[in-house]
Parts: C-alpha cells; structure tokens; sequence
C-alpha cells in the first residue's frame, strides 16, 4: 500500500518557552547585534579620524531617534550578553546545572540586563543634563 | 539546516470533535495531533472531550480511555505504565514526557495539549520514528569494551565510590524526551548526537571498568557529534526521570580538554 510521506511533528510551533531557551536564543541575538554594533563603532572612528565634520555627522545620527534605539539596543545587548556569557562561563566548569540554579541565573541574566542597561542610560542621561 | 517552519505537508490543520457523552460531571478537553498515513491528509488537532469522573489520573489513563470508548482509531505507543519502559514519551503541555507518570492534574487549568516528540519524522498520530535515534545509540558501542583480560575466577570489580559515579546515569531509559526537547537537536539531529545519546556515552566514559575512554573521547570530538550541545538545558528540564544530560555532557567537554594536558 503506498503511504504518504511522513510529516515532521511541531516543535518551535509547540514547545513551551521557557527560561533556559528564552536566554539561549537571546545569548544568539545580542551576539549578533554586537557584531553589527561593532561595525558602527569603527564608524564613528573613522569619522573622528576623518575630521570634525564626519564627526559631526556621526553625532548628529547618533542623536537621533533611531541613533538613540540602536545605542540603547547594543547597550541592553553588551549587558545581557556579558551577564548570560558569565554564566556560560561556569557552566563550562560543570556548574550551575540543577533545574534551580540554571532557572534563577537564567532569569539573573534577564533582568539584570535591563537593570544594567537602565543604570548605564540613568548615568549617561544626567551626565548630559548637567553639561 | 535549521529549518524553523514546518514542511507543507506537515502543517497541522483543525480536527474533529468528540464531545463528552450526555451526563459527564467533570469533564476535561484533550487537544491531540493526529496523522493517518493512509488518507492522505495533512496532520490534525482532534479535541476530545473526558468524563474526569470516570477516568484514572495520568495522561495515559485518559490516552487509554479515549482509545477504549471514544475513539479506537487513535494511537500511540505504551507498555509499562510506570515510567520505566519509555514508551508513551511524548509531547504533553508544551514539554516533552512520559504519559504514564504525566497527571493531568499537572498540566495546567486549560486544554490538554498532547503531540508527538517534537521534530520528528511521525509514524502514526502519537507514534514518531525513533530509527535514527536508536542508529545513534549504536554508534556510541554502548556497552564495555576493555583492552586487559578478564580476572579468570571473578567478574570485572568496581570500588562503591566508582559504582556511584554511574548514579544519574544508568537510570536512563532512553525514551528521548531529552534529545527531542533539544532545539540543537531540532536543526542538527541528523549529525549531533543529542542530549540522550551524549548522556549514555558517558556512562561507558565514566565507567572504571571500561578500558577504551580514549577511542570514546576521539569519537565524540567533532564539531556537530558533541559540540553542537549549546548548553540551552531544554535537556535537564524536561527529563522526566529527573536526570541531568547537560551536566554529563559538560563532564565530555571537560575531559575534552583536561586530556589535552598542560
């Protein structure tokens, strides 16, 4: 009798997010948004190499409203990333692998990466405010 | 390749509906993958609706129960209905474990979701193909392999402290809710290993009276059999015997490097 060939069963479509793979794949996207960062960064170098108009220029872009999310956005992905590469780091030395542990650093990770974000932005806006 | 969607001919569509007979007091809503080889169709989503008040308290009492009175045409994989066997793992509430140990008091307030393993090649309904898993497992050689000769009037001796290195470990029954859970395992489950097999590995890489680590070691030292573990622990949490096939893994990839000297 010939048969239909076999379907794949769901996966992403059915597993249930929880925290572990919630900072897995977000461990991926602030890795890559580093990198994309780090090609703005030589930007903004190579202006200030260029001379105080390219510099001018890239300030000027900088604040801007989609200067500023991008800051923002590389400045929550070097936090979360540093947080969450940490705890690579002592899962690599065969730690931190309990159910428990994994959960709450997992969510340290998480949270303290807005946390931080938010503390380096709280500096930097009130440095600004008083020059 | 990681392939996120699913195929065409994988996309489940809506089912048909079997609601609970007239007079049932505690009814609960069962929302089941359903695939029949032999019409043709794409993949469905059956809801069924259960008495509680007449059905035992685990996820397989109510797989049983609608097999028996509501719909013989359902099927899935058990045997020893006491999480030992292995059979009836499958994907239940959103993880991935067994039927038989699963209360559905446990799987939350609202419907019951039950599919198959995730990402994995479905045989029948709740039935997924495991050749490929058990093809992996082979090729670990998962049983002892020694170079010396065995002591001619005793078995192979192992001290109480090397025997309890084998703890959390030879407990697994190799249902492969682990690797399935695994979103590595989903993109690259045709070369990585997978957290089940890695696991098992180590129990012979562990093991004192095994005298082939070396040989082991080398097999697993490749970029997608061991490596491609990216330490998302889907694995341990969902290992429904309580084991850690991260941990084990992460003790492959320190011998990895502690047998490079320094």
């Amino acid at each position: 009798m010939p048969q239909a060939a076999r379907p794949k069963s769901p996966h992403l479509q059915i597993y249930r997010w929880q925290i572990q793979m919630v900072s897995s794949i977000l461990h991926r996207a602030a890795g890559i948004a580093l990198a994309a960062g780090t090609v703005l960064l030589v930007c903004l170098l190579a202006s200030l190499a260029a001379g105080p108009d390219a510099y001018a220029k890239v300030q000027q872009f900088a604040a801007s409203t989609l200067g500023q999310l991008l800051l923002l956005g590389w400045t929550w992905s070097l936090a979360f990333h540093l947080l969450n590469g940490l705890r690579h780091l002592l899962e690599d030395t065969g730690a931190g692998f309990q159910i428990k542990t994994f959960v709450m650093t997992g969510w340290v990770a998480v949270i303290g990466s807005v946390v931080l974000t938010a503390l380096v932005w709280t500096c930097v806006l009130l440095q600004r405010g008083g020059a | 390749m990681a392939e996120f969607t699913l195929p065409k001919n994988s996309q489940v569509q809506k089912g048909k509906h079997f609601p609970a007979p007239a007079g049932a007091s505690k009814v609960r809503t069962f929302k089941i993958y359903r695939w029949n080889p032999d019409d043709g169709q794409n993949p469905r989503v059956d809801t069924y609706d259960v008495d509680m008040a007449t059905c035992g308290p685990m996820v397989l009492d109510a797989l049983i129960k609608i097999k028996n009175e509501i719909d013989p045409t359902l099927t899935f994989r058990r045997s020893c209905r006491e999480g030992i066997c292995g059979s009836c793992a499958m994907n239940i509430d959103g993880t991935n474990t067994l039927a038989c140990t699963k209360a559905i008091a446990d799987c939350g307030t609202k419907d019951v979701a039950v599919y198959p393993l995730p990402a994995m090649s479905v045989v029948k309904d709740l039935v997924p193909d495991l050749t490929h898993f058990y093809a992996q497992y082979a090729s670990i050689k998962p049983w002892i392999r020694t170079q010396s000769a065995p002591p001619p009037d005793a078995e192979r001796l192992q001290s109480k402290e090397d025997r309890a290195k084998l703890d959390g470990l030879y407990e697994c029954i190799l249902c492969a809710c682990c690797s399935t859970s695994c979103p590595s395992y989903w993109w690259n489950g045709d070369r990585y290993l997978g957290p089940a097999i890695l696991l098992q590995a180590y129990r012979w890489i562990i093991d004192s009276r095994d005298e082939d680590t070396g040989a082991r070691l080398d097999d697993l030292e490749d970029p997608f059999r061991l490596y491609r573990c990216h330490t998302i622990l889907n694995c341990a949490r969902t290992c429904p015997k309580g084991l850690n096939p991260a941990k084990a893994i992460a003790e492959i990839k320190k011998l990895m490097v502690l047998r490079q000297g320094a």
